[in-house]
């Protein structure tokens, strides 16, 4: 146990001397935004094993709400993430409402149906600019008085944020609400059987899922200063499944490697090999379902269980 | 524990290489951000930016004692991926000028970028006038062609040879709903009538039910605004449903690219306005043979842009004797451009850069001679003519009184 | 001009008419997704990616080899076929026995590969395929002038999905393929090699694919994202017509084709989501689509 801490001390001390190594701020807190989704996304893949294809509408669609109301309401930074969070929040619940009835490959389908119209209204909208999106976002002041203009405090303010989203997940998750969600997961006809109402339990992580992937939205905008149609498309999701499959699903840490790794992996691989980068994607996908279910985090794991019997539970 | 292990060591690796990018020093940097890889690949794409590279090799490979480094990205039509490297380059490579290809959303949000970094940005590939209008900002330079340019070539052309009454097929985009704007009020403007339009969703596989409905309002003239591969197949199933024998059809904005790709039988007879032909004097036909003896296909106007936009800027660079972008965005605008694109170009206060362009009409299979040869010139159109006046929606250039 | 709601009479018969050769396209494709799921279970993400294959082949079979498109409505699909058969030999046996959510994600992961390297090697800009000189020209049928090659497309696609549709139901072949599908084990002992027979099954369903690729290219520029645009959609037409039902998807795609074509009358810009819309509805209140048999 003492190891891991250590090996989390590390990390957070990393984490916080990331201005300080000369790394671009920008690029880590997009890997952090999206590292949240990541996280968020498991809750419901890798805690409820409920696939959604369509988790890129929680996250576009917060962020389009947070950038308009700084864009043409001018509403605080804070505020205007909250209420992002808040239509994420909403949003879920209606789609979740409609798709949780169904179950596996229909349900997985009824979210892919609802992003997709999720998509046409945020490109027929008005107000979100349609193909340009929403440009020039400005980041002003946390809370009225924290400029948030400089990268290096705004990278900050993600990383608290991360981390407050990772612990929280980490808290839902051990509790009695997780071991239930748990134990649907493992067992449905069972966990029925034990009188459960699992459909409300399925309901409530979908819409704390889609409100955390709402809040990765919000401060997307932020740290980008624009919302694009992108960010409700399909691929995103595709990529969010990618990342969460590749990290470890079921484990907390995977999103976040997988992220960190997807990330960097589109970062620096198209400027090395330009439009092969979908191709080798595909093979990652490939890899993972045929040899690599656990993902990074999760066959590390198993490995270190193999070596020795596994701990009491 | 080897996991956290893993983590840690990955992480660090991540720090190395993240560090590691480049900021080579005192270097001039030139970016290149264009769809590398998607539906405008062809018009500017990797060919763009060896053109570029081209053009710093011809200057002599460095200026004021500093070398030229060239960078290149791919922005897959995606704004946002654009707007994010623009950014990334100015801030950790030390960017000092960039080249925008194709699409005009991507350029409208770096315009942005370019505002708020102070880089200069000269737009090659976009067609949206908005570049120089309500998008504008001082470090901008929209340099190839626009969408008014565009209008006044070929919608003219059009009315005045006959086809008054035009109906419109729309690529539901930002460029697509600016294209047709600007070729309605160029018909108004000369006696025509529009009679309709319809929005088409981007990337639309089949278009035979909106060129029905095209068909069904009586217009003369079916204005395709629209590009790429949009473009190739809303005019291939134009034949194919003898919606050409009563319709003429207009193409807003077509490359050699796609010319080449519909072959001349499908093509031949369009009228269409370029910035820039291959074949059209001593100079073009030099790069023409170099580009072709390299690519084994003529160069589009994007790419002749990117060549003369790349020398424009060294030069301007030079003049000034620095590389501050105020001073040689100063220089810009007053410089006169007299190279293989253009003899007589010049950056006007909203950023547009002003030269000749040709409304050409693409010859039938016998008239065709050799390879690659597709155009016959119809009107040479001088600068002010094609690009208009000054309309005074952008702050930079209020519009005279 | 007679017309109903301010349109003109003539332009809904001819958005109908058009309405039924996108719903054969619509129609021919799902029917193969129908098959392969159906009969093995597996949600074959990678079916546009087949579809592009089949109509590359038959352009490289026209620019390589110089075969025409008579002989290449033939052999492409029998390539491709093959390659599907290859396929899931190798990659998609692996993940039977698990979730079935893993073989939608393989697939998925396929597609990526099939249309990435696709696009990386011959461009983004497509290709023409000429419509063969026998099938040129059209004639009009008042109300508009329907070109000869479209109404081959709906004879094809007709022919194409009652043939299937009458193997699987009414012959023995079909019905030993159900039969797999609902036992294995019990099948294997009276003597059938049922790793042959789904393989056979992937490899078929794909062909459909790639025929229809073929009968597309002379429509739309062969390119390498010609499937993608198109899959999503007939996922929608299966689950609406029921997942596994073959008469279920090849009635969705032509009566989605032809609400497709109103659409783009009334409401142009909504066509692309048209679709889903009848999806979402279809899968709330009747899951197992309209003909569907789970």
């Amino acid at each position: 146990m003492r190891i891991t801490a250590v090996a989390y001390a590390v990390l957070a001390l990393f984490a916080l001397m990331v201005p300080l190594l000369g790394i671009y701020p920008v690029f880590m807190m997009q890997l952090l935004c999206l590292a949240m989704f990541a996280c968020a996304y498991n809750l419901l893949l890798g805690f409820g094993r409920m696939l959604s294809f369509g988790h890129a509408a929680f996250f576009g669609t917060a962020a389009y709400a947070t950038g308009w109301l700084v864009t043409a309401h001018a509403w605080g930074p804070g505020t205007a993430i909250l209420a992002g969070v808040v239509v994420a929040a909403l949003l879920g619940l209606a789609v979740g409402t409609l798709a949780i009835r169904r179950q596996g490959i229909y349900f997985a389908m009824i979210t892919l149906a609802l992003a997709q119209l999720i998509y046409f209204v945020c490109l027929e909208a008005p107000f979100t600019g349609g193909e340009n999106g929403l440009q020039g976002v400005p980041r002003g002041k946390l809370l009225g008085f924290l400029p948030l203009k400089s990268d290096v405090v705004l990278y900050y303010v993600v990383l608290a944020a991360f981390v407050a989203v990772f612990l929280f997940i980490r808290r839902v998750v051990h509790s009695p609400f997780g071991q239930v969600l748990k134990a649907i997961r493992d067992n449905e006809p069972r966990a029925i059987s034990l009188g459960y109402e699992i459909n409300r339990y399925k309901l409530l992580a979908f819409v704390l899922s889609a409100t955390l992937a709402g809040f990765a939205g919000s401060l997307k905008a932020l740290v980008f200063g624009f919302v694009t149609l992108s960010d409700v498309q399909q691929s995103t999701s595709g990529e969010v499944i990618l990342m969460t499959l590749l990290g470890g699903t079921g484990t907390f840490f995977g999103p976040v490697v997988g992220a960190a790794v997807v990330t960097t992996l589109q970062q620096y691989l198209s400027d090395l090999v330009g439009g092969w980068v979908i191709a080798i994607i595909g093979v990652v996908f490939v890899a993972c379902v045929l040899s690599f279910r656990r993902g990074i985090v999760g066959e590390l794991a198993a490995a270190r269980w193999l070596r020795r019997a596994p701990p009491p539970r | 524990m080897k996991l956290r292990m893993l983590t840690v060591v990955t992480a660090a690796a991540l720090a190395a290489a993240a560090g590691g990018a480049a900021r080579a020093a005192d270097e001039v940097v030139i970016g290149d951000i264009d769809d590398m890889s998607g539906v405008y690949a062809d018009v500017m794409g990797a060919a763009g930016v060896e053109v570029v590279k081209w053009a710093v090799a011809d200057f002599g490979g460095s200026v004021l004692g500093r070398k030229i480094a060239v960078l290149s990205a791919d922005h897959q039509n995606k704004p946002d991926i654009g707007a994010a490297k623009f950014r990334e380059w100015a801030d950790q490579n030390g960017l000092n000028m960039l080249l925008g290809g194709s699409n005009t959303g991507v350029n409208i949000a770096m315009a942005k970028v370019a505002a708020v970094k102070h880089v200069p940005l000269f737009n090659i590939g976009p067609g949206g006038a908005s570049l120089t209008n309500e998008d504008c900002t001082a470090y901008s330079v929209h340099y190839t062609y626009d969408t008014v340019a565009l209008a006044n070539g070929t919608a003219t052309a059009i009315v005045n040879a006959g086809g008054k009454t035009w109906f419109y097929l729309t690529a539901d985009y930002a460029f697509g709903t600016q294209l047709q704007a600007a070729a309605s009020r160029v018909v108004e403007a000369h006696g025509g009538r529009n009679l309709g339009a319809v929005r088409v969703p981007l990337g639309a596989a089949d278009f035979s039910s909106f060129l029905l409905q095209a068909q069904a309002s009586g217009a003369q003239v079916l204005g395709l605004s629209n590009a790429g591969t949009d473009f190739s197949n809303s005019l291939k199933a134009a034949n194919e449903f003898g919606i050409t024998r009563t319709m003429k059809p207009a193409a807003l904005l077509a490359f050699i690219t796609d010319i080449h790709s519909l072959g001349l039988p499908a093509a031949q007879g369009l009228y269409l306005t370029t910035a820039w032909y291959w074949d059209l004097n001593p100079e073009t036909r030099a790069f023409g043979k170099r580009f072709y003896a390299r690519f084994n296909r003529e160069p589009t106007m994007d790419q002749a842009g990117a060549y003369s936009a790349t020398l424009t800027y060294l030069k301007a660079v030079k003049a000034v004797g620095s590389t501050d972008p105020d001073k040689v965005m100063a220089q810009l605008k007053k410089a006169k451009i007299d190279d293989m694109f253009t003899s007589s170009g010049y950056i006007r206060a909203d950023g547009a850069m002003i030269h000749d362009m040709y409304v050409m009409q693409v010859k039938t299979p016998q008239e065709s001679k050799h390879p690659w040869d597709y155009y016959k010139v119809v009107k040479k159109m001088a600068g002010a003519e094609a690009f208009g006046p000054i309309t005074g929606l952008c702050p930079l250039a209020p519009a005279p009184k | 001009m007679t017309s109903v709601f301010g349109i003109p009479v003539a332009v809904i018969l001819g958005q109908l008419m058009l309405g039924l050769v996108n719903g054969s396209f619509y129609a021919m494709l799902s029917l193969g997704l129908a098959v392969i799921f159906g009969l093995m279970g597996v949600v074959n993400f990678a079916h546009g990616a087949f579809y592009t294959l089949g109509a590359f082949a038959a352009l490289l079979a026209l620019q390589l080899f110089g075969i025409n498109y008579w002989v290449a409505l033939i052999v492409a699909p029998l390539a491709v076929g093959a390659l599907g058969m290859i396929v899931e030999r190798l990659l998609l046996r692996r993940v039977y026995g698990l979730d079935p959510l893993y073989g939608l994600l393989l697939t998925f992961g396929l597609a990526l590969i099939c249309e990435g390297s696709l696009n990386q090697v011959f461009g983004a800009t497509g290709q023409s395929y000429p419509v063969p000189p026998a099938l040129a020209g059209g004639f009009n049928l008042g109300f508009m002038f329907l070109p000869l090659y479209r109404a081959w497309v709906i004879a094809v696609s007709v022919v194409v999905c009652f043939s299937t549709w009458y193997v699987i139901e009414r012959t023995r072949l079909g019905a030993t393929l159900r039969a797999a599908r609902e036992n294995t084990p019990l099948l294997q002992s009276f003597g059938v090699n049922v790793p042959l027979l789904m393989a056979g099954t992937f490899g078929g369903g794909v062909a459909l694919a790639a025929l229809a690729g073929v009968l597309a290219s002379p429509i739309v520029l062969v390119n390498s994202y010609m499937g993608s645009s198109l899959v999503i959609v007939v996922f929608a037409v299966v689950v609406i017509g029921g997942m596994g039902s073959i008469l279920g998807s090849i009635v969705g795609g032509l009566t989605l084709g032809v609400v497709e074509g109103f659409t783009k009358v009334l409401y142009p810009e909504a066509s692309n989501v048209v679709v889903f819309v009848i999806m979402a509805l279809v899968l709330i209140l009747r899951p197992a689509g309209l003909f569907g048999r789970d």
